[in-house]
C-alpha cells in the first residue's frame, strides 16, 4: 500500500482552528468559472500559458524525494516531474486517469514467455539535465539500487525483488561491483530493456510506473544522499534541495517536447515547502499563497465546515475517490471468530452510519460493502449483509443477533487496534465498540503508533492471538489501480508473514489465493477483472472483512492554479505531470 | 569561580552521558521488554515485505545486531571521533561532532540539526527579549500600585496569558493579524545577516505570541517578589536615607526580586532553544522543536538522541549562566 500522509497529525492544532473558524471567516473567492467536483470530470482552467511559480506546501516533510526510495502515493505523482518511469498514468479525469501510459518506454510492454519476460523500447533522444542521454543501463542500475540495496534505500517497495528471477542471489550495486549485475534484467542495447519474471505476471507494465523504474546515472548515485541531487530525467530539474524544509524545481533546459508528449513544462519554478501547519495551507491555498497541498489528503475539519457552508467556496472544491477502503479486519485465527456465524454477526452489528459520521460524514467516504473500491477496475456493486435502518436512522440488529446465536459464544471480550496518532481510526474504532456491545461483544480498544502497527502489533500474529485481538482496523490503497494491486497483500493466504503482514484477517483461503495467482496470469483484462470481483464476492461470504467506506478526500481547488485534474490512481489527489499558474 | 565553573562543566558532562543512557534504554530497553525484538526493531526502517536478508541487512548498517552497550558505546565514541558508515556507493566520514544518521533516511544528523538552530536560537532570544522587558516592567509597575486599576487589568491579562494554550493563541494571532488583517504577512524564516528586516518582520508574530505566554508568568513573579521585596527592613532604610523613590525600587527592590526570575528564565531560555515545538508547528518555523516532532514520529532513535542531548545541553548552559549571575545580582551568593 502505498502510504499517505497521517491526516491527524496536528489535531490540536486543527481544533483550536475550529474554534476560530468564526473570526478568520475568509472572503469567498471562487473565480465563479467552475463547480465543485468539476476537477473529478474534466481538467479545470484548462491552460498552456508558460511562465510564474507554482507553489505546493506539505504538512509533513517526505523523508526522500528520491524516486527510488519513496513509497508515499505523492511522490510517485510528484516525482515524475523530475523522473521519468517507463510508464504512466494518463493525466486525465475519472476511469481515464487509471489508463497507463508509455513514458519514457516509447510504448507499453512487449510480453513473451507467457508473460514472465518483459520487453520495452525506450524513447530515443531523453536527456538527463547534464546533456547525457538516457540509456536502459540506467534504468535497470535505478531498478537494482532501489530494490536490492534496501540497507540503505529502505523505504520503497521491493516488487521488482519478489518477481525477478535471480533475486536471492544478488546483492545489490552497493555490495556487487560486477558489471554484469543483475542477471534478470537484460539490456541488449542503449534503448532495449529485458526484464526476466519468475512467473507470469499480466500487469506488468503497472509494476514498470513506479518512480524505481525512472534512470538513475550509476556515477551520479550517491546512495541514501542522491536525494539531495537527483539527476533530472524529466521536465523540471532540482536547484535546491533543503532536507525538510523546501525544494525548488526550475525548468530542465535538456527537456524536449519532441521527446515527450505527456509534460507541458509551464511553470518557470515550482517550490515545495515542508513542515508548513495544516490549517495555515489551507488558509493559503484560499489566499493564493500556495497552490496545491502536496499530500493531497484534504483539508482539515476546520476548512472543510468552511468550504461547505459557502456556495462559492464550495465550488472549488473536489471531493474525490482515493481508491481506498476503511474497514475493520476480523481475525479469523481468534475465537470466537474463527466460526464464520460469529464474523457475519459482526457484519449486520456494526453500525456503518454511525462510523461514517465518526470518520467525518458522508464527504469523507460513501458507505461500502465490497472489499474492492468503486474506483478499482473490476468492482461489482454487491452487499452480502444488508443494513436496515429505522426513520430515526437506528440500526436493525435482529440479523446481527440471530447470526450471533448461531455462533454461540454467548458474551464475549475481545480486543480491537487502531492507530493511535490517526484520531479518525480511533474515532472509527470507539463506534465499532459501541455496536458490538448490542449483540454481547465487549471490545476493548489497544491504541498503537502507525511506525510500529505492522511491525510490532496489528502485523503480528503471535502479538494478535496472545492478546486477544479479533478485531483490526485498518484503511487500504493499492500500489496499482488494479484488482491483483489491491488485493494480493490483504487476502492471499501466501502473504501472511510473522511480522509487517497486512493480511489481517489471517485468511489463508486456497480458492481465494489460487484465483489470485491464475487471474495475474492471464493476458485477457476482462477475464481478470472477473476475477477479482468473484474473488471480493468470496472474501465477502467468508466475512473477515468488514468494509466500512470507501474513502474519499476533500481537496480545495486554487483558482490560480491552472490544468487541474483530480487522478484517482494518485489517491484523490490532482493530477501534478502539467499543473500551471495564472499569471 | 573558574574552579566552580570546571566543576560545573564536569557534571554537565556527566549529566549529559546519563541523558543519553536514559535515552538510549527508553528506545531500547523498555520495547524490548515488551517483548519487540531486533527483527522487528529493524523491520520499521525497511519498507514493505522486507526479506530476512534485507532484515539481516538493515540490523547490520544500524548496528542493530550489536548489543545495546555497544551500540552506546558506539555513539558516545563517534561525537568525539567520528565514524565511517556507509549509506551508499561509497563509504561517508562523519566527523565531529557525529550524532550518527538518520535510521529512516540515513541522512547525517548534526548537519540536520545545525541547520535549524538559527531558527529556534533567533525564536528563542526574541521572544526572551520581550518577555522579560514586557513581564518585569508590568510586575513592577503593579507591584508598586497594588489593587489599582492597572494592576488588576494587568493581572487579569497576565492570568489570560497563563491560562491561554499556545496553540490556542497562536492560531488566534494568525487568524487574526495575517489574514484577517494582512499586518504581519506569512513567509518563511529569513536568516539574521541576510535580510535584518525580513528576519524580524517574519518572526515578530511568533515572538509576541511566545513573549504572551510568558511575559504573564514573569509578571505575576515580579509582583509578588517586588511586593516582598519593598516590605521589607533595607528598603525602608534606603527611603530612610533619603534615596529617591526610582532608585530604591530599581537598585535596591528589583535586584533583590529578580533572583527568582534568573532561575526560572534559566530554565525557560534551556527549554525553549531545545526547540519551541507548538510554537515552531503553529507559525510552520523549521526548527529544532520541528524536527524533534519529525523525529518521535518516525521513530527515529539517532535523531531524537541528537535533539535531546542539544536540548539537555541547553538547559544546563543557561543554568550554569544563571548560576554565575547570582553572584552579580546577590550580593550575598558566593561562587566557591
Amino acid at each position: 500500500m502505498r502510504r499517505s500522509v497521517p491526516v491527524a497529525a496536528i489535531a490540536t492544532i486543527s481544533c483550536a482552528g475550529l474554534l476560530l473558524a468564526g473570526c478568520s471567516g475568509g472572503k469567498d473567492s471562487a473565480n465563479g468559472s467552475s463547480k465543485a467536483n468539476a476537477a473529478t470530470k474534466g481538467v479545470v482552467n484548462a491552460s498552456n500559458e508558460k511562465g510564474g511559480t507554482l507553489n505546493y506546501a506539505i504538512s509533513d516533510a517526505p523523508e526522500s524525494f528520491d524516486p527510488g526510495n519513496t513509497y508515499y502515493a505523492f511522490i510517485y505523482n510528484f516525482s515524475r516531474l523530475y523522473a521519468r518511469p517507463l510508464t504512466t498514468f494518463n493525466p486525465a479525469p475519472g476511469a481515464k486517469g487509471n489508463e497507463l501510459v508509455p513514458d519514457l518506454a516509447e510504448s507499453m510492454g512487449k510480453a513473451s514467455d507467457g508473460g514472465k519476460t518483459w520487453t520495452y523500447k525506450l524513447r530515443k533522444g531523453v536527456k538527463y539535465e547534464d546533456g547525457r542521454e538516457v540509456t536502459s543501463q540506467d534504468v535497470k542500475y535505478a531498478v537494482e539500487r532501489s530494490n536490492f540495496a534496501r540497507d540503505t534505500l529502505s523505504l520503497g517497495p521491493n516488487y521488482f525483488q519478489q518477481f525477478l528471477v535471480d533475486d536471492d542471489k544478488y546483492k545489490g550495486p552497493y555490495k556487487d561491483k560486477s558489471k554484469a549485475g543483475l542477471k534478470s534484467i537484460e539490456t541488449p542495447d542503449d534503448h532495449t530493456i529485458v526484464f526476466h519474471l519468475k512467473k507470469p505476471f499480466a500487469e506488468f507494465d503497472y509494476l514498470v510506473s513506479a518512480p524505481q523504474t525512472a534512470p538513475v546515472p550509476q556515477d551520479k548515485d550517491k546512495g541514501a544522499e542522491y536525494t539531495r541531487s537527483v539527476v533530472s530525467s524529466g521536465s523540471y530539474k532540482f536547484q535546491s534541495y533543503q532536507e525538510g524544509k523546501q525544494l525548488v524545481l526550475v525548468r530542465n533546459p535538456q527537456w524536449s517536447a519532441k521527446t515527450d508528449p505527456l509534460r507541458k513544462q509551464l511553470p518557470d519554478k515550482i517550490v515545495v515547502k515542508m513542515k508548513v501547519a495544516k490549517s495555515t495551507i489551507d488558509k493559503d491555498l484560499k489566499s493564493g499563497n500556495t497552490h496545491i497541498d502536496l499530500a493531497g489528503t484534504g483539508v482539515d475539519g476546520q476548512t472543510q465546515a468552511q468550504l461547505l457552508t459557502s456556495e462559492s467556496e464550495k465550488a472549488n472544491t473536489d471531493n474525490a475517490l482515493g481508491q481506498r477502503l476503511v474497514y475493520t479486519a476480523i481475525n479469523s485465527k481468534v475465537k470466537p471468530f474463527d466460526k464464520l456465524e460469529c464474523r457475519q454477526a459482526v457484519q449486520y452489528a456494526i453500525d456503518k452510519k454511525a462510523v461514517q459520521t465518526s470518520l467525518g460524514g458522508p464527504i469523507r467516504g460513501d458507505l461500502a460493502s465490497t472489499v474492492l473500491p468503486t474506483d478499482i477496475p473490476g468492482y461489482q456493486k454487491f452487499d452480502l449483509y444488508p443494513q436496515k435502518y429505522d426513520a430515526k436512522n437506528k440500526l436493525d440488529l435482529t440479523e446481527a443477533k440471530k447470526k450471533w446465536k448461531e455462533c454461540g459464544a454467548g458474551n464475549v471480550d475481545t480486543t480491537i487496534l487502531a492507530r493511535s496518532d490517526r484520531q479518525d481510526e480511533v474515532d472509527a474504532a470507539t463506534t465499532v465498540v459501541e455496536s458490538l456491545k448490542k449483540i454481547g461483544i465487549n471490545a476493548k480498544i489497544q491504541q498503537y503508533p502507525t511506525s510500529k502497527y505492522f511491525s510490532d502489533y496489528a502485523g503480528v500474529p503471535k502479538f494478535n492471538k496472545k492478546n486477544n485481538v479479533g478485531l483490526i482496523m485498518m484503511q487500504w490503497g493499492s500500489d496499482f489501480p488494479t484488482g491483483y494491486g489491491y488485493l494480493q497483500q490483504i487476502l492471499n493466504g501466501k502473504a501472511i508473514s510473522q511480522s509487517g503482514n497486512t493480511n489481517l484477517s489471517e485468511l489463508d483461503d486456497p480458492e481465494i489465493n489460487k484465483l489470485l495467482e491464475t487471474a495475474i496470469a492471464d493476458t485477457d483484462k476482462a477475464a481478470r477483472e472477473k476475477a477479482y470481483a468473484e474473488i471480493d464476492k468470496k472474501t465477502m461470504e467468508q466475512a473477515v472483512i468488514v468494509p466500512l467506506t470507501y474513502f474519499k478526500v476533500l481537496n480545495y481547488r486554487s483558482p490560480e492554479a491552472t490544468n487541474l485534474v483530480s487522478t484517482s490512481a494518485f489517491s484523490g489527489q490532482y493530477d501534478y505531470l502539467n499543473v500551471g499558474v495564472k499569471k | 569561580m573558574f574552579s566552580y565553573i570546571i566543576r560545573r562543566l564536569i557534571s554537565a558532562v556527566i549529566l549529559l552521558l546519563i541523558v543519553s543512557a536514559v535515552t538510549f534504554g527508553i528506545f531500547f530497553v523498555l520495547p524490548k521488554l515488551a517483548g519487540q525484538t531486533t527483527d522487528q526493531l529493524a523491520q520499521q526502517y525497511i519498507g514493505k515485505a522486507p526479506t530476512p536478508a534485507d532484515i539481516a541487512a538493515v540490523k547490520k548498517n544500524l548496528g542493530l545486531d550489536k548489543p545495546v552497550y555497544e551500540q552506546f558505546w558506539d555513539f558516545l565514541k563517534g561525537i568525539f571521533a567520528g565514524v565511517d558508515y556507509k549509506f551508499g556507493p561509497e563509504a561517508a566520514r562523519c566527523n565531529f561532532p557525529c550524532f550518527g544518521y538518520s535510521f529512516k533516511t540515513h541522512i547525517e544528523v548534526w548537519p540536520e540539526i545545525q541547520s535549524r538552530l538559527p531558527v529556534t536560537l533567533s525564536l528563542a532570544a526574541g521572544a526572551a527579549v520581550v518577555w522579560v522587558v514586557s513581564g518585569v516592567a508590568t510586575g513592577v509597575l503593579s507591584a508598586l500600585r497594588p489593587g489599582s486599576l492597572f494592576d488588576r487589568a494587568a493581572m487579569g491579562v497576565a492570568l489570560a496569558g497563563v491560562s491561554l494554550p499556545m496553540f490556542f493563541t497562536g492560531a488566534l494571532a494568525l487568524a487574526l493579524f495575517t489574514y484577517q488583517w494582512p499586518i504581519f504577512q506569512r513567509s518563511d524564516y529569513v536568516p539574521l545577516l541576510e535580510d535584518p528586516f525580513g528576519w524580524a518582520q517574519t518572526l515578530v508574530l511568533p515572538w509576541v505570541t511566545l513573549a504572551f505566554l510568558y511575559s504573564a508568568l514573569y509578571a505575576r513573579l515580579t509582583r509578588a517578589g517586588m511586593l516582598e521585596t519593598l516590605n521589607e527592613d533595607f528598603i525602608r532604610t534606603a527611603r530612610a536615607k533619603g534615596l529617591r523613590e526610582r532608585k530604591v525600587v530599581v537598585r535596591h527592590g528589583l535586584r533583590a526580586a529578580l533572583t527568582p526570575i534568573i532561575t526560572v528564565f534559566g530554565m525557560d531560555l534551556g527549554l525553549l532553544l531545545g526547540g519551541a515545538l507548538i510554537t515552531e508547528q503553529v507559525f510552520s518555523l523549521q526548527g529544532v522543536g520541528a524536527f524533534a516532532v519529525q523525529a518521535i514520529t518516525a521513530n527515529d532513535l539517532p535523531n531524537i538522541l541528537g535533539v535531546t542531548l542539544l536540548a539537555a545541553f541547553f538547559i544546563v548552559l543557561c543554568n550554569l549562566v544563571v548560576d554565575v549571575l547570582y553572584a552579580a545580582v546577590d550580593p550575598r551568593v558566593r561562587l566557591s
